[in-house]
């Protein structure tokens, strides 16, 4: 078992495969996307508007006569890059602010935890109901408002692991040696809680594509003409009843990519830790 | 016990002055005028002019903050701009369906959660449990609006039995509650596929502990153990949960009454932020802060009612 | 009485089953948009005349559905020769429906509280040009105006002009009182106004329907529904109009398709580059493509427009032809202009259906003739902020349903249109002070022509008014030249 490889662990995690797959499929569309759609997923026919899915319309078109399926493989980009800049923000302050607070402990240590306590009691849709309103709407102002409710997230689960490394006996091995306490947060801990903070980031990038398709939905996120599966859904509502199927694609798409990461967050963690495995 | 209490009422009043501060700020800078949208494009600028002088918004901002906190002090949370009435009693004619939706959608989430929860974890690694542990992984990854879009299209377009949207009333009786099936249940789903997993994994770590098996060795069928002994002490970690989740829920009603276009809470803020009706916004942000801070205190008042040892460990 | 349920519901059965026998008198009505208040004095919402205007308030005139003044409270006006005061007869026994009486008083008394130096009336404007108002006796009113004005009489047509009872004004927000055939009777905040008939109005005999529901549903998609399961009687206007097919071969039901006054423009900023000059405008003119926007955002039943008039009016102008499709003459002018590589722009369109929806498709059409355009959606509040009041913008799409509204064309540099013309000025002067008919037909029709020559905005489509009805129901609007429901008019047929 010890002379594993990681990567061998992971793909006997059931849940990471699947995972691994479905994001692959995500990650693939948009790639594809850049050097190939059937057709231009902004290009307006409105005489071919909402027509059923056919073989040159794989999935239809929409109310303007763009082609749906064209529309899903741009729109993953979107998604992903929505997901990986907010995380990337959460992860870069929250991280900080975490080793910061676990590293100096007292009176900074409380003031980080009181800034999250009170971002968390705001509920996060309406905050970014707030942002969008005051910077409008698009798609950088939603990656900032999704992004911000990242920060304490981040800083809370790196405190508390950070902590708990801290009160290992190698740390005092390190300290022994004349080493400062943000060098031994930096050289010591951080390599010990990234673990954990990469099966938290994989959730959290599932969490931002769910925020960025609701913040779209609600005509906050990405803006016309570029494809956005939350917005897709938006304009899909009044079709309802000559269109339904414009309403599913956007949403399996959403879901593919959440359900993907979510799986691999959690194989991941598995695969980390094989006592958790076994508990699950 | 006390100095907890204390501890508490400080965070709380602490909490309420910074949330009402960064609105308050926010706000300010949120570009669009109130009196204009009201009196629409064709107005005079003097007519707009005495409609901002008349709702007082012409005066500096810290005597406006001041004159909102004192009201706020007073439980006087001032009048609406756009509807012309107190804004108590709009957020009490919003509450009495934003709460019962609420409810509902908690009640739901509880006993999906903890039926599929129990039942996966007393079939740990056979067929039923994988398939409770698949649904509910895709209940997550299921975005609520999308759910409840895919419901209407169900219930209300193909099968025409419930309402696409909007509400009656409670004047109309019962026949009021059929308009809070589906955005109920598209509220609940996602939240309970969440709480089953919690639930699952919680039973699974109290199965593992010595007193079970005391409890079967007692003669108590397997049943019995789990929903007398098990769930009390896997519930804990539930609650924590159901606590975060009923914040949630709260939130999760901006989206959902947007796609049912209920009149709830989250409706008149989401349409508040639009009008610029300010002093709603403000009100209704503070109002949810405070919620969030009380579900906090009241799920460490149930975790001392569920398990005593935390209750002198306080 | 909520706790019995069954004695009401048995009751219910019993009414519905007698009165299969007697004709309908009661209708359900079903609108988009809810008022935020019930009193239109005091906010600007058509949603607010739609259900008020004509059947609870009464202004001293009212528009027709062929967009002419008719009488409303005054029975009758006379003219001065020098077109400056207007004599109005009121009826008398005129009663508001709390017991009050109306008297030439009550109008003044209305008239004065809309001009007021602190009045927040959103037609204060309208009441400006009023110079004294005099009340020889209780039934004739004398308003004297400062200047002439041909639109006066409409503008007495507006909610805003309403008269009220001065006891009960202030509570009008909530609970209106009114002087017209119908009464209000409720409003359940979030889903509906109830009228009814008023047993003190003078001509008991105008109205048939005895009680009469407004009903919002907001969301599109549930109009459908509610008009198929026959909760509600009629839709005016309704939101998906790409379902319109679906109620036309339907025999329970008539579909309505007729005019507005919202002319809708692809509004252009023209005092700013690049629509400072005309060129640029005309090229865009040349660069849109009608057909393609009215279908895509109004499923093809908006009605062409080539200025800013209604074409269901007489004295409409047909100008669509002006400036035809023509992609080549467009990057013809912008070259002349001096735009050879073409140029970018930004459009900021309000959160409107039709509005969104034409931005996009006007995106797509304009960056064929090189001009790359950046939508940048708004919403109401930033759009009134950023748009109409800052003018910062190059292109914007917004209805302007006000009816004879080609004035906007004459206030300046101050307007968000940013249009200044001189020639412009002296021919609308001419119009708002010409009392023969047909002279100022013939001032209108000029003015249509100037519009469009100027190319001061790129025009559009009229908002169409797609309207649902029960298969049993006459007497509503086709068209609808102002925001009202005439509920007087309405009734059952076998």
């Amino acid at each position: 078992m010890k002379s594993d490889s990681f990567i061998m662990r992971c793909l006997r995690q059931r849940n990471f495969v699947i995972g691994l797959v479905l994001t692959g499929v995500v990650i693939a569309a948009a790639l594809l996307s850049y050097v190939w759609t059937p057709h231009s997923p902004t290009r307006i026919n409105v005489p071919g508007r909402l027509a059923l899915a056919s073989s040159t319309h794989w999935f239809g078109t929409d109310h303007f006569g763009r082609d749906v399926f064209s529309m899903i493989l741009v729109g993953s980009r979107n998604s992903i890059m929505v997901g990986i800049v907010a995380v990337t923000i959460g992860v870069a302050i929250g991280v900080a602010l975490g080793l910061l607070a676990s590293a100096k402990r007292g009176w900074v240590e409380d003031l980080v935890m009181r800034m999250a306590d009170f971002t968390f009691a705001f509920p996060a849709i309406l905050s970014a109901i707030l942002i969008t309103a005051i910077l409008g709407p698009g798609t950088i102002n939603s990656i900032l408002a999704i992004g911000i409710f990242n920060i304490p997230v981040f800083a809370r689960i790196t405190r508390g692991a950070a902590n708990a490394i801290l009160a290992r006996d190698f740390i005092l091995a390190a300290r022994a040696s004349g080493k400062g306490q943000i060098r031994i947060v930096v050289e010591h801990v951080l390599p010990n809680i990234s673990n954990v903070l990469i099966v938290q980031a994989t959730i959290n990038f599932a969490l931002a594509i769910l925020a960025e398709a609701g913040l779209s939905y609600l005509g906050l996120g990405t803006q016309p003409p570029d494809p956005s599966w939350g917005r897709m859904l938006n304009e899909s509502q009044t079709f309802l009843f000559r269109a339904p199927m414009l309403a599913i694609y956007p949403g399996a798409a959403i879901m593919t990519a959440v359900l993907g990461l979510n799986l691999l967050g959690d194989g991941l963690r598995d695969a980390l830790d094989p006592r958790l495995a076994r508990a699950r | 016990m006390i100095s907890f209490t204390l501890r508490r009422l400080a965070a709380f009043v602490a909490t309420l002055f910074a949330t009402s501060l960064v609105v308050f700020l926010v706000l300010e800078v949120l570009p669009g005028d109130p009196a204009l949208l009201m009196l629409g494009i064709d107005a005079q600028p003097d007519a707009v002019a005495a409609l901002r002088t008349k709702l007082g918004l012409d005066r500096p901002p810290v005597e406006r903050y001041l004159v909102w906190m004192a009201g706020l002090l007073r439980g006087d949370l001032g009048i609406s701009h756009t509807y012309g009435s107190s804004v108590s009693e709009l957020i009490g004619e919003r509450l009495v369906l934003t709460l019962p939706l609420a409810l509902i959608a908690m009640a739901l989430t509880t006993v999906i959660a903890l039926t599929l929860g129990v039942y996966a974890a007393s079939k740990h690694n056979t067929i039923g449990d994988y398939g409770v542990m698949t649904a509910t992984q895709v209940g997550i990854a299921v975005p609520n609006f999308w759910f409840a879009i895919l419901l209407v299209l169900l219930f209300a377009v193909a099968l025409g039995w419930l309402p696409a949207g909007g509400f009656p009333g409670w004047s109309e009786g019962p026949i009021a509650l059929k308009s809070l099936i589906l955005p109920s249940f598209a509220l609940a789903v996602v939240q309970a596929a969440i709480l089953a997993r919690v639930t699952r994994s919680a039973v699974l770590e109290v199965l593992r502990e010595d007193f079970v098996r005391t409890a079967r060795a007692k003669g108590l069928t397997r049943t019995q153990t789990l929903w007398r002994h098990v769930l009390r002490n896997a519930l804990i970690p539930v609650v924590t949960i159901m606590g975060l989740q009923f914040s949630n829920l709260l939130a999760g009603t901006i989206i959902i009454e947007n796609v049912f276009y209920l009149p709830g809470l989250g409706r008149l803020i989401f349409q508040s932020i639009n009008q610029r009706d300010l002093i709603v916004v403000k009100d209704v942000v503070v109002l949810l802060a405070a919620k969030v801070v009380v579900i906090n205190f009241v799920v460490d008042m149930l975790y001392a009612v569920i398990d005593p040892r935390l209750r002198t460990a306080r | 009485m909520k706790r019995i349920f069954a004695a009401p519901v048995a009751l219910a059965l019993v009414l519905a089953a007698t009165s299969a026998y007697a004709a309908k008198d009661t209708i359900v009505l079903g609108m988009q948009d809810e008022p935020p208040v019930l009193d239109p004095t005091q906010n600007a919402a058509a949603a607010i005349d739609v259900i008020f205007s004509v059947n609870v308030y009464e202004s001293l005139t009212r528009i027709g559905e062929d967009g002419t003044v008719q009488p409303g409270l005054a029975t009758s006006w006379t003219v001065a020769e020098d077109s400056k005061a207007y004599t109005f007869k009121l009826p008398r026994g005129v009663v508001f429906d709390n017991g009050e009486k109306l008297t030439s008083a009550t109008v003044k008394w209305s008239f004065d509280r809309a001009g007021a130096a602190d009045s927040t009336n959103p037609t204060k404007r309208h009441f400006g040009a009023i110079a004294a108002i005099e009340t020889p006796d209780p039934e004739t009113v004398v308003l004297r105006l400062k200047q002439p004005s041909s639109l006066f009489l409409s503008y007495m047509a507006s909610g805003g002009a309403a008269i009220f009872d001065p006891k009960s004004a202030d509570g009008n927000k909530s609970n209106p009182v009114g002087s017209g055939p119908y009464k209000f009777k409720q409003w359940v905040k979030g889903d509906r106004v109830v009228l009814e008939k008023s047993p003190t109005y003078r001509d008991q005999s105008k109205a048939t329907i005895r009680q009469a529901t407004f009903k919002f549903v907001p969301d599109a998609a549930a109009q459908v529904p509610a008009l198929l399961a026959g909760d509600i009687d009629a839709f005016g206007t309704i939101g998906a109009t790409e379902t319109l097919d679906r109620f036309k071969s339907d025999p329970r039901f008539q579909v309505i398709i007729g005019s507005t006054e919202g002319e809708v423009p692809l509004i252009l900023n023209n005092n700013k580059k690049p629509f400072d000059d005309i060129r640029v405008r005309r090229a865009v003119n040349h660069a849109i493509e009608r057909k393609s926007i009215i279908d895509g955002a109004t499923s093809g039943y908006g009605l062409p427009i080539g200025s800013h008039f209604p074409p269901h009016h007489p004295w409409y102008v047909d100008l669509t032809n002006r400036y035809p499709h023509d992609i080549a003459k467009a990057k013809e002018l912008l070259k002349e202009a001096g735009y050879p590589n073409g140029l970018e722009i930004n459009i900021k369109p309000p959160p409107f259906a039709y509005a969104r929806r034409s931005a996009e498709i006007v995106a797509a059409q304009l960056s064929e003739a090189g001009i790359r355009v950046k939508i940048e959606p708004v919403e109401w509040a930033q759009w009134l902020d950023v748009v109409y009041k800052q003018k910062n913008y190059d292109m914007t799409v917004v209805a302007h349903v006000s009816p004879w509204d080609q004035d906007n064309y004459t206030r300046g540099l101050d307007y968000y249109y940013g249009y200044k013309s001189d020639a412009m000025d002296a021919l609308m002067k001419s119009a708002l002070v010409e009392s023969d008919e047909a002279k100022r037909k013939g001032l209108y029709e000029q003015i249509q022509r100037k519009i469009s020559d100027d190319a001061v905005h790129a025009f559009m489509f009229q908002l169409p008014r797609t309207g649902v009805y029960a298969a049993k129901l006459r007497g509503f609007w086709k068209s609808a030249p102002v925001s009202v429901t005439d509920l007087a008019a309405f009734r059952w047929v076998d």
